[in-house]
């Protein structure tokens, strides 16, 4: 520890700390532009110089190390006379276009420059002009105003995993961009609006929409990944105008993925629901709220007389808040039927009955930087949970070992020391193979229920993992949404429960959407024999009630679910959005708020319940999924369903004692593996990031860029030899009754046998499970 | 993208550092590939990038950063005249002007027939023998007078 004096005060600060560092700790204002706390020193702007006791000359605070006994000055003459003078040199070039600026009124430039800005400039010559960069839909750039802090450079290159741009020519010359004509595509590009000092960086879809003073900010929670990151919403008349993050160490940091900060875009589409729609011989015809929900209680009654309650499923969007979740369980479960499901992609089931409790990650996100030895089986980590990824990629920086298995080796932007690349099947064998060897090597026997199960061989690279983890200090083995997915869940949830014992570690499942732990403590699972959701699409039911859920995109199998749902003699459809496949399946459509415009709760992979109100008013005739359902339960004379507010019905849903409790661990359920079947080939399906639910869906500037690109299907160099198709021919893909024609390229990032291609796309919504087989054409 | 030889040369110079630090032969390998190449097209800077496993973004700022490299197609000859402050004061700048007029083009531009082009550049470390000029970042060419640029396009001229 390290005495130091600022402006008169003591501080004791850590050795290796920086007079920045010391400032902070005490609350004294250093004036930077290009040190940011989460991002590697640059010392590039100067802003912050400081006088210290004995230096010759003023010292950059952000890169000067303090030392036992240093004197500092911040706001001293020489401290000031030299901020002074570098904020002179930084608006020689900087354009006086503050008042069409979208930065204007939060920009830190014009901030400190009100400080220590001159009234007037002495410079006289020309400006320099910087041309503007293209760097996709959703940056937008004005280059001249560019201070060269290269924050924007660094955050690529250190927390987004890969150098997207750079500061190019030099000295008077030098400018940020991208490499020549290529547009910035990560995911977590969003961050360099936030971290841009000044106007450079701006975001495009908000871009000449509202200066930042009109909008209102309110705090809410994401509703897409499960990392449930925490956002401020701005709003301008009842108009979602932008979302920023909130700052929460905890869960997001002070980042957000694109997903997060530009899916509201999708609010205000031109699909939402805005006023009840009832189904009349074929033709759609808008009603009001007491028609609707009458036709609906109506229904319900007469199927659960005529058919029996059990006639009737409930399917919802694991998107739904635990309000609408357990109030749809609740509602069902008072008909009589407890089929209810919000597990709408996943295919394997046979864990339910036999688990601890909610699966979830098993740790707090926190502790992800204390991990050395990380475990990752069928994640498509970096797309389906950005930040996670982040997170992971800062602690592999520290010494944290990645292992991963997949069907697909997608690039992580960060080093994975073993990788095992096979197909879903298969993957059950390998980590079985783990096991094996993770027992050897720490001369145990593995748990009795797998017995027989385990190998005699074990191959090299299985063993490299179990080396890997066995040498661990602190354990992770995380399971993610193509494991949960497949239909060999329950056997690699068995399998990573194993490994995770083993190794003394954490068993954690990563979760596909905000409400995956949600959804499980609402009890919108079946729990005494009623139907899943695959079951209640496998045996049609008279009724389905679908909550946030389309048919055709949000399902394991869309073509059954559309087949199914099309068929059914009434579907009630709780829904923000209208799309064809509702249209086509739903009988009547009730228009649900989107999270901005409902008070909810979700609860997040670590378990973290977090609650949020309505930011805006609901848009026409619009209401709160909650109350909807509420108001159903009514109409049907049923009891428990007179809460006043959104609270009241969390505090039921979420009370001790009423709701599981978190837990990974599966009591009793028998090891089966019948092992590999599939005779053809196996498709391997991902969501793609921008295509998970219905509100990203609809974001018009995410769905131009590279991610949301039209699903190709992929397969190895090899697998496209034995298909007997060129990379880049057209193909027809069959599975069952299903077909899609697509185009297919070769990528050895997919397992051998393998057909990668995206589920929750139109253009694949007609072929059938996300897993299985599947069989390929050329056209 | 480049020769065989320009690739072992590359190898050579990577050899030089730890294999996990390929990236610092990329001053040499733009060096070598531009030797081939005559300049560096983006193309060519992407496949130097990828030859050494860093992000194309971070050769171009090295390859734009240094006046040597060569972003756009030069002519046959690059004749590059210091205009910095001891070779001004020694007539640097009428070097420059002589040669402007010479050949009838200005700095960053090449000559119709493709034989010249002309560069301003930065201080060569010969401030004793000023006022210099470089041809083709190889060859310096001291106490520049009327008559010595003369003969030097004469010889250029033939070669």
């Amino acid at each position: 520890m390290l005495e130091i004096e600022i402006d008169g005060k003591q501080v004791t600060v850590e050795d290796g700390s920086t007079i920045m560092d010391a400032a902070t700790k005490i609350g004294a204002f250093v004036p930077h532009f290009c040190y940011h706390k989460k991002l590697s020193i640059a010392a590039s702007c100067r802003m912050c110089l400081v006088q210290v006791e004995k230096a010759p000359k003023p010292l950059p605070a952000c890169a000067t190390p303090v030392t036992n006994g240093m004197k500092v000055w911040t706001r001293s003459e020489q401290a000031v006379k030299a901020q002074k003078g570098v904020m002179e040199f930084l608006l020689i070039n900087h354009p006086l276009d503050c008042p069409i600026c979208d930065q204007g009124g939060e920009c830190q430039l014009q901030d400190l420059a009100v400080g220590y800005g001159g009234s007037q400039s002495r410079y006289e010559e020309e400006k320099r002009v910087v041309f503007n960069k293209n760097l996709g839909p959703l940056v937008s750039t004005d280059m001249t105003r560019c201070i060269n802090c290269t924050r924007c450079v660094r955050f690529t290159t250190e927390i987004a995993g890969q150098m997207e741009l750079g500061q190019a020519f030099r000295g008077e010359h030098a400018e940020i961009m991208p490499f020549v004509e290529k547009t910035v595509d990560s995911e977590l590009s969003g961050n360099i609006i936030d971290l841009c000092p000044v106007g450079a960086l701006t975001s495009k879809p908000f871009r000449f929409s509202a200066r930042t003073w009109e909008l209102a900010r309110r705090r809410s929670v994401s509703p897409h990944d499960s990392l449930g990151s925490n956002l401020i919403v701005q709003v301008k008349h009842d108009v979602v105008k932008r979302v920023l993050p909130f700052e929460n160490e905890d869960i997001n940091e002070c980042w957000l993925s694109d997903k997060d900060r530009f899916s509201y875009e999708g609010l205000n589409s031109e699909d939402r629901l805005t006023v009840p729609m009832l189904k009349q011989d074929g033709v759609w015809k808008e009603t009001d709220w007491q028609t609707a929900l009458e036709f609906a209680a109506n229904g319900l009654r007469k199927t659960a007389k005529q058919n029996g309650p059990d006639s009737i499923g409930a399917l919802a969007s694991p998107h739904a808040t635990i309000e609408e979740l357990y109030l749809l369980q609740k509602f069902t479960r008072a008909i009589g039927s407890d089929s209810v499901d919000f597990r709408l992609r996943q295919s394997d089931f046979r864990a339910d009955g036999f688990r601890e409790g909610a699966p979830w990650l098993g740790m707090p996100i926190s502790e992800v930087a204390s991990l050395n030895r990380l475990f990752v089986i069928g994640s498509f980590l970096r797309k389906d949970s950005p930040l996670l990824a982040q997170r992971v990629r800062q602690a592999a920086k520290r010494g944290l070992h990645v292992s991963a298995i997949n069907a697909s080796a997608e690039e992580w932007l960060l080093p994975v020391k073993n990788r095992v690349l096979t197909a879903p099947s298969a993957i059950v064998p390998v980590l079985l193979q783990v096991v094996a060897a993770l027992a050897a090597e720490k001369g145990v026997n593995a748990a009795e229920h797998l017995g027989a199960a385990i190998p005699a061989t074990v191959s090299d690279e299985a063993r490299a993992i179990a080396q890997s983890l066995a040498s661990g200090r602190k354990v992770a083995v995380w399971v993610g949404n193509l494991a949960v997915q497949s239909e060999y869940a329950s056997e690699i949830q068995q399998l990573a429960e194993e490994i995770a014992r083993l190794t003394g570690g954490v068993f954690g499942v990563i979760g596909e959407a905000a409400n995956s732990v949600g959804g499980y403590l609402a009890k919108a699972v079946p729990l005494v024999g009623g139907l899943n959701a695959r079951q209640m699409l496998e045996q049609p039911r008279k009724a389905y009630l679908l909550l946030n859920a389309e048919p055709d995109l949000d399902f394991a199998n869309p073509a059954l679910a559309q087949t199914v749902l099309g068929a059914a003699p009434l579907v009630i459809a709780l829904s923000a959005f209208k799309s064809p496949s509702l249209l086509a399946a739903a009988d009547v459509l009730l228009p649900i708020a989107p999270f901005t415009e409902t008070s909810g709760t979700f609860v997040n992979c670590e378990g973290r319940a977090q609650n949020f109100n309505a930011v805006a008013r609901p848009l026409g005739d619009t209401r709160p999924g909650w109350k909807v359902l509420r108001v159903l339960g009514n109409l049907l004379e049923f009891e428990g369903f007179d809460q006043n507010d959104s609270e009241a019905v969390a505090a039921e849903a979420l009370a001790e004692g009423s709701r599981p409790d978190l837990g990974n661990r599966l009591y009793g359920l028998e090891f089966k593996f019948a092992g590999q079947t599939a005779a053809g080939f196996e498709r391997v399906s991902d969501v793609s990031i921008y295509a998970a639910d219905p509100l990203v869906r609809r974001a018009t500037s995410l769905q131009k860029t590279r991610d949301a690109k039209a699903p190709v299907a992929c397969a190895s160099t090899a697998t496209l030899a034995a298909i007997g198709v060129a990379s880049g021919a057209r193909v027809r893909l069959k599975q069952g009754q299903g077909a899609a024609e697509v185009l297919i390229v070769a990528d050895d990032s997919v397992a051998a046998n393998c057909v990668r291609v995206a589920a929750a796309n139109a253009a694949t919504a007609a072929l059938g499970a996300m897993c299985g087989e599947i069989s390929v054409e050329r056209v | 993208m480049l020769s065989q030889e320009s690739l072992q040369q590359i190898d050579r110079e990577i050899a030089k550092y730890p294999p996990d630090q390929k990236q610092s032969a990329v001053m040499s390998a733009l060096r070598i590939a531009q030797v081939e190449k005559g300049w560096l097209p983006k193309e060519v800077i992407e496949f130097v990038a990828d030859y050494l496993g860093m992000p194309a973004i971070a050769a171009y700022e090295v390859a734009s950063f240094y006046n040597m490299y060569d972003l756009e197609p030069v002519g046959r000859h690059k004749i590059t005249v210091c205009t910095n402050l001891p070779c001004a004061l020694s007539g640097g700048v009428h070097a420059a002007d002589y040669l402007k007029e010479k050949l009838g083009i200005d700095f960053n531009e090449t000559t119709p027939d493709g034989k010249f082009t002309l560069k301003e550049g930065e201080c060569m470390g010969a401030c004793g023998d000023a006022p210099v000029l470089l041809v083709n970042n190889h060859h310096m060419c001291s106490w520049m007078t009327k008559e010595k640029i003369d003969q030097i396009l004469a010889e250029l001229e033939d070669k």
